[in-house]
């Protein structure tokens, strides 16, 4: 627990924990360039290409928030988040190769060439997004790729803050299990 | 999605969490019941439980079987948990073994050779390979179940020892019924039904433990 990153992370999370949710949005704002290079790190390895880095960022981000409870205040939690990340990076691999009939990749070349894209952009999470039904799906697209706010979403779909974050809530829980659903 | 909007999304959602080893204790206790009252619905102890908890050789099946159920426990929470060492159960894990091997030794010493083979057949070998599974299933669910709030990084792993501790807690109430009761009959026919029990709980893991 001396590592000065190990203190500042666990404390994030700890209050986190306890509700800070600005102790929570700077922790994953720390955390996202962590990942990246661990991640980018073991890409080559992999055979992944910069968008799958990103892909697998955003994954691993969403499960370290859906399963935070799998982290106990008394443990370290840098190979917490480098476990996730590792099973994540797997993940990717697989769905790439999975999903490998056609890659784009291959095409660059002769395609048409199009506005640089922002490296932080995962197009994969944009698709599973778009599979989310319902309220909650809506809600996700709201917040998640149009930027609103909580309160804005409240009064967008006449609902209350409460009923947002609920919605919300299941929406990435989903999110997750479909995930999860599209590598098995 | 970029990335910054998804970390917005997710700080917006920051509900309080269920710490995992609340769910897992749970479970736990909900499968154990479920497996005690099918024990005690379908089989139930043996007439001679009285005289037979005088016997060693008696008292011996329930001890690995709880070796088992504690040792595949406390290892499936750690592997339930990213990144927590997994060493320090792993080796509990093996007191089990390591237990029943000792009283089989103690077995082949105290019987003459010619009577090894009967005492390891029995007479409910076949009884014993049915019970033990179909005592563990209720277990096995409630586990399997439970650990869906986990995060195992091997989830074929992890239901294989979910697996394990449901077929010990099945193994120490199967114990109670079963007439068999030298270690060379419990070493054989427990430990393959323990293990038909492990292959089901990793086929369960890689089915419904991926996250």
């Amino acid at each position: 627990m001396s590592n000065p990153v190990e203190t500042h992370w666990s404390s994030l999370m700890r209050a986190a924990n306890g509700g800070d949710e600005g102790a929570y949005r700077r922790l994953l704002s720390e955390l996202a360039p962590a990942i990246r290079a661990k991640i980018r790190a073991k890409a080559a390895r992999y055979g992944l290409s910069g968008a799958d880095v990103e892909d697998a960022v955003q994954e691993t981000l969403l499960a370290i928030h859906v399963k935070r409870g799998t982290w106990r205040e008394d443990e370290p939690i840098r190979p917490w988040v480098f476990a996730i990340a590792g099973y994540k990076i797997v993940d990717q691999m697989r769905r790439r190769y999975r999903h490998a009939e056609v890659d784009i990749a291959d095409f660059t070349e002769i395609l048409p060439a199009q506005a640089e894209p922002d490296p932080t952009t995962s197009t994969d999470m944009d698709r599973v997004v778009a599979r989310l039904t319902g309220r909650a799906g809506e809600i996700v697209r709201a917040i998640g790729m149009e930027g609103a706010s909580v309160g804005e979403a409240s009064q967008r779909f006449g609902m209350s803050e409460g009923a947002v974050r609920v919605a919300l809530h299941r929406g990435l829980r989903k999110l997750a299990d479909l995930r999860a659903s599209m590598v098995a | 999605m970029r990335t910054d909007d998804l970390i917005d999304t997710l700080a917006a959602d920051l509900a309080p969490r269920r710490p995992l080893s609340a769910a897992l204790a749970v479970a736990c206790a909900a499968g154990i019941a479920a497996t005690l009252a099918l024990f005690l619905a379908g089989w139930g102890p043996r007439a001679d439980l009285a005289a037979a908890t005088e016997s060693l050789r008696f008292l011996a099946k329930p001890l690995v079987g709880m070796l088992l159920a504690i040792g595949a426990l406390g290892l499936a929470v750690r592997l339930a948990h990213p990144g927590a060492p997994a060493r320090g159960w792993a080796m509990a894990l093996a007191a089990a073994p390591l237990a029943a091997a000792a009283f089989v030794a103690l077995e082949l010493a105290a019987l003459p050779a010619r009577a090894w083979a009967p005492a390891l057949l029995g007479e409910n070998a076949l009884v014993c390979l049915v019970s033990i599974p179909a005592l563990a299933l209720p277990m096995l669910v409630a586990l399997v179940y439970g650990l869906k709030g986990g995060a195992p990084v091997r989830p074929g792993l992890a239901g294989a020892v979910v697996g394990l501790a449901a077929a010990g807690v099945a193994a120490a109430l199967y114990a109670v019924f079963c007439t068999d009761d030298s270690p060379l009959f419990v070493a054989t026919w427990y430990t393959l039904a323990a293990g038909i029990v492990a292959a089901a709980g990793a086929i369960a893991g890689r089915r419904w433990l991926r996250w």
